[in-house]
């Protein structure tokens, strides 16, 4: 492209060189080293990814990286250099005419980043105008081509629009833009996916990789997502709690990890294209130390499953392993690790699936549809005497047998969540039948009688606001009990135990309040809460989605676990294709409402797929950088479900359009056996042909 | 854990707030006053002593004399009971209602809540001290009287701020899985909503209770609140008016004790806020 003029590399040591770090923050408690030692460099066009779990310190190194910390934050030793020249010294004043020109920043939430009473053309040319000085309408231009360079569709007209017109997707692109308009030196990228959506972020790494490799950039990325790292990054750092476990390529350190916190946070991410139910998913026990109470050797040992005493007593230093390109791990037993993995691992890896025995259905819903009348009525629909009504839930008919797990997955915004919310009484479904059992039950949740509501309980999505803070997690799990199985107080005491007991939490937890307890714990308790009536049905909305990698593992393991004991059958919703596979026997794939394709979790993942599944599926990040997978990409944003598009409702975005029959007639059900049913014009056999060729061509 | 470190760290974290420190410890020596006021005032609120009329301050008489040679110390002093048993009532009083109102009209929404809302947008449209007068002067003044009214004008503020939480907390989850086990209304507004509404309400309280010592002093200095010889601050700023060319001082004793007590308890009600709610409730 030639909008852009590259710019001279000055200095001996081109690029991003961090040395030695250490990051304080004063604190009331007296002062934190949140960051130590820490060291990396990152060359000329290339992407390094620095990927940890909460709390790790990664955004506090971002900060410190721009010289723009907190108040009570200090850089307390160490050197940033950008180009050879230290930006540690520099003064604020300074560092302003290196911020947006040298340095840009791509935040994680593109709404907060936008000023919204400017049109999108004039926050692009007004960055363009600060750092060089040129006229206005030049100024305009260029953003204009900087918008069509970032593949926007209809850049003029984008330009003169304001951020709530765009899609968080659209806005991020904006973003990429204005942050890449001045060709900088260094851009630092913080977690600028993860408010999106899995098709929407594949979209939005498309473009930052095949962006990045015309720029001689340094890019800093930030992430916890291990598949984002290993489809976009070149190298990668490992950061747990302020400190450096690992760094190297990531095509070494995603297959030949050599420190135990990667390989335990690598193990704990389902894999979509392993086709095994009964595996046991690696978890790190124990909680990321808090940088006051850093154990005296090595930080990780704790949590470890191989250290040894000498790990405890002193902190190893980082060495260079000399197995290849410059893979360094803090780990005083890498070889050990290298060698023989499964030491470090969970000691069970495989859980004996029990088959459910019983032919009953659990759930039945027919037809369930959800209108919500919109707010906003316009005249002329007042006068034609119609309501608009948005179609969150449209037709929806499935059913659950005894002892199963149906995952539904899609977009945000798709309906799986209202569809939940109607089953359970919580939202009045607009029409349909919700059968439980044999029992017809009634829309709302306070029509239902004590013996129905027994048999639907419900996890939410938020751990923090899904229990009460005022009550102890043992009254919340004792209250169902009381109150809809009338147990004495002995038998109330050992049921309470047993719950605690089967979700894994000690039972002195019981006494305690819920912001006494992490956020993986609470949603335990309220698992906990949940199966206290013995519920035939659990519904699982979201309940991982807001959890760090290991946690969403260990309860993962906890959920298959009760599942396969009990015996409960479980609508689990998740956007996350990977965790819905991990845990599903049966996955209902939904868009605007409405189902596209149902089917068994391993048929689901097998040629033919809906169009729609494909693109799910082709655009999930798998931590793995070998990874096979088709490059199906939809375009953003899921439209309105007021105005549902005729036809076939997924047309104006498939990849695999077939021509006028999608926009006028609604596709058929074809039935691929198995139960395996797909919702598309297109015959059956021809998408296996195209998705077998299109996966072969990749090989 | 990271997190319940917070609730022990608040108080510790006072004495970084001098402000709030010296705010606790002016309410809390007013407060003592009026329990214990008359024991350690070096004279009766009510001695005249003719003789002694309009004295400077000396030091028999810290801040001087009145118009019947009254220790206005001692007044000031016995006063405080006055004050706190008008204002804290009638704050009080608000807190109640509101409290009752605003859980009514947040949790159960819709018609009730827009009849309940239009009503308080009523009683906010009236200027408060003229609403004040007009009752006193029609139900005669009385102590009980400024209690009722101090609390009939500031349910308003108090039902808004609880109105608001309740819209937040009814749409957490935890009050949803209460509904899947098919709670009462009563048991989720008084068990799962009200215990997280106590919070920031006693911050409100402590708001309302600073506004109401100043509308009870305003009352006094205008003649309607409680009668002479009664120690009332307003009343005592009303009466030392007269002769202020002569005796200031024994105008700026119950005045400066007003002024002193109504910034004492708002920087209370900003110490409170601090430790009550760590994260912040915006109003």
């Amino acid at each position: 492209m030639s909008i852009r003029t590259t710019k001279k590399v000055q200095g001996a040591s081109p690029g991003l060189e961090v040395r030695d770090l250490t990051i304080t923050y004063n604190t009331e408690d007296g002062p934190l080293d949140t960051v130590r030692n820490l060291s990396f460099k990152i060359a000329p066009g290339e992407i390094y990814g620095l990927v940890g779990e909460s709390g790790s310190g990664k955004t506090t190194i971002a900060r410190a990286v721009v010289n723009y910390l907190a108040s009570n934050g200090t850089i307390k030793s160490g050197r940033i250099l950008l180009d050879g020249v230290d930006l540690c010294t520099k003064t604020k004043k300074e560092m302003r005419s290196i911020w947006g020109s040298d340095i840009t920043m791509v935040h994680q939430d593109p709404n907060k980043s936008v000023n919204p009473s400017m049109s999108i053309g004039n926050q692009i040319a007004e960055m363009v105008r600060v750092h060089s000085g040129i006229s206005k309408a030049e100024a305009r231009k260029k953003a204009v081509d900087m918008l069509s360079w970032v593949r926007m569709p209809d850049p003029s007209r984008v330009a003169r629009r304001y951020p709530h017109q765009l899609s968080g997707g659209q806005l991020q692109r904006v973003l990429i833009a204005i942050a890449l308009v001045t060709n900088p030196r260094l851009l630092i990228m913080d977690e600028p996916t993860t408010a999106l959506d899995v098709t929407t972020e594949a979209v939005i790494l498309d473009l930052i990789r095949d962006l990045l490799m015309e720029y001689q950039t340094a890019v800093l990325y930030i992430t916890h997502n291990l598949g984002v790292v290993a489809r976009l990054c070149h190298r990668v750092g490992v950061i747990y709690a302020g400190a450096l476990m690992e760094q190297g390529p990531v095509s070494r350190v995603f297959k030949k990890m050599l420190h135990p916190y990667t390989l335990g946070l690598l193990g704990s991410v389902p894999r979509v294209e392993l086709d095994k139910r009964d595996i046991v998913l690696n978890t790190i026990p124990g909680y990321i130390p808090q940088p006051d109470s850093l154990p005296a050797g090595c930080i990780f040992a704790p949590r470890c499953r191989g250290a040894e005493d000498a790990c405890r007593a002193s902190r190893p230093p980082l060495v260079d392993t000399k197995e290849g390109a410059d893979h360094i791990t803090a780990c005083r037993r890498w070889q050990v690790v290298k060698n023989t993995p499964e030491k470090f691992a969970n000691p069970q890896e495989k859980r004996e699936m029990r088959e459910p025995t019983t032919e009953d259905i659990v759930l039945d819903s027919v037809n369930v549809k959800k209108y919500f009348p919109i707010s906003r009525v316009r005249l002329g629909d007042l006068i034609r005497g119609k309501r608009p009504v948005v179609k969150a839930v449209d037709d929806i008919s499935l059913r659950i047998r005894q002892g199963f797990t149906m995952g539904i997955v899609g977009e945000s915004g798709c309906g799986k969540t209202t569809f939940a919310r109607c089953i359970a009484g919580l939202e009045k479904a607009s029409a349909g039948k919700i059968i439980v059992g044999d029992e017809n039950l009634p829309y709302v949740v306070s029509k239902r009688s004590a013996d129905q509501l027994k048999k639907i309980q419900m996890v939410f999505q938020n751990p923090d606001a899904s229990l009460n803070p005022q009550h102890t997690v043992g009254a919340s799990v004792a209250r169902p009990l009381t109150r809809l199985k009338n147990l004495s107080k002995k038998v109330l005491q050992e049921r309470l135990e047993e719950l605690f007991q089967s979700v894994n939490l000690p039972k002195e937890y019981m006494n305690r309040l819920p912001h006494e307890i992490s956020g993986g714990e609470k949603q335990r308790v309220a698992i906990a809460r949940a199966l206290a009536t013995d519920p035939k049905l659990l519904i699982c909305d979201e309940p991982i989605s807001s959890l760090d990698v290991s946690v969403q593992a260990s309860l993962m393991n906890t959920l298959m676990e009760l599942q396969n004991r009990r015996g409960t059958s479980c609508l689990f919703i998740s956007h996350d294709l990977a965790a819905v596979k991990h845990l599903s026997s049966w996955i209902a794939v939904i868009y605007l409402g409405r189902l596209w394709e149902i089917g068994s979790a391993s048929d689901i993942l097998k040629p033919p797929h809906h169009p729609y599944t494909e693109a799910l599926f082709s655009a999930l990040p798998i931590p793995d950088p070998d990874a096979k997978q088709s490059r199906v990409r939809l375009r953003e944003a899921v439209p309105s479900a007021v105005t549902i598009p005729p036809g076939c409702r997924f047309h104006p975005r498939c990849p695999r359009k077939v021509g006028e029959i999608c926009e006028n007639e609604e596709p058929p059900w074809q039935d691929y056996g198995h139960w395996h049913k797909i919702c598309c014009h297109i015959p059956l056999e021809e998408l296996v042909e195209i998705q077998n060729a299109d996966e072969g061509d990749l090989q | 854990m990271k997190k319940n470190r917070r609730r022990g760290a608040s108080w510790r974290r006072l004495k970084h707030y001098p402000a709030t420190l010296v705010g606790f410890f002016i309410v809390g020596f007013f407060l003592l006053m009026a329990f214990i006021g008359p024991l350690v005032a070096p004279y009766g609120y009510s001695d005249q002593n003719l003789s002694e009329r309009l004295q400077p301050p000396s030091r028999e008489h810290i801040i001087g004399t009145d118009q019947f040679g009254r220790d206005v110390f001692s007044r000031v002093l016995v006063g405080s009971r006055d004050i706190y048993l008008t204002a804290g009532s009638g704050a009080l009083l608000a807190v109640l209602i509101g409290l009752a109102i605003g859980l009514i009209a947040g949790y159960f929404g819709g018609l009730v809540d827009e009849i309940l809302m239009r009503l308080i947008d009523v009683l906010l449209a009236i200027p408060p001290l003229l609403l004040a007068m007009i009752v006193l002067f029609s139900l005669g003044s009385s102590r009980l009287n400024v209690v009722i009214v101090v609390g009939f004008l500031y349910i308003p503020m108090v039902s808004r701020v609880v109105r608001s939480v309740v819209l937040d907390l009814k749409t957490r989850q935890f009050v949803e899985a209460a509904k899947l086990r098919g709670e009462t209304s009563l048991y989720i507004m008084f068990r799962e909503i009200l215990p997280s509404v106590l919070p920031p309400l006693a911050v409100e309280a402590s708001m309302r209770f600073s506004y109401a010592i100043f509308l009870v002093a305003s009352l006094g200095f205008l003649g309607l609140g409680v009668q002479p010889p009664s120690p009332d601050w307003g009343l005592m700023v009303g009466e030392a008016r007269n002769f202020f060319s002569q005796a200031m001082w024994a105008l700026f004793g119950p005045a400066g004790a007003v002024v002193i007590l109504v910034v004492s308890v708002g920087f209370m009600s900003d110490g409170l806020r601090r430790m009550l709610l760590p994260g912040g409730v915006s109003e």
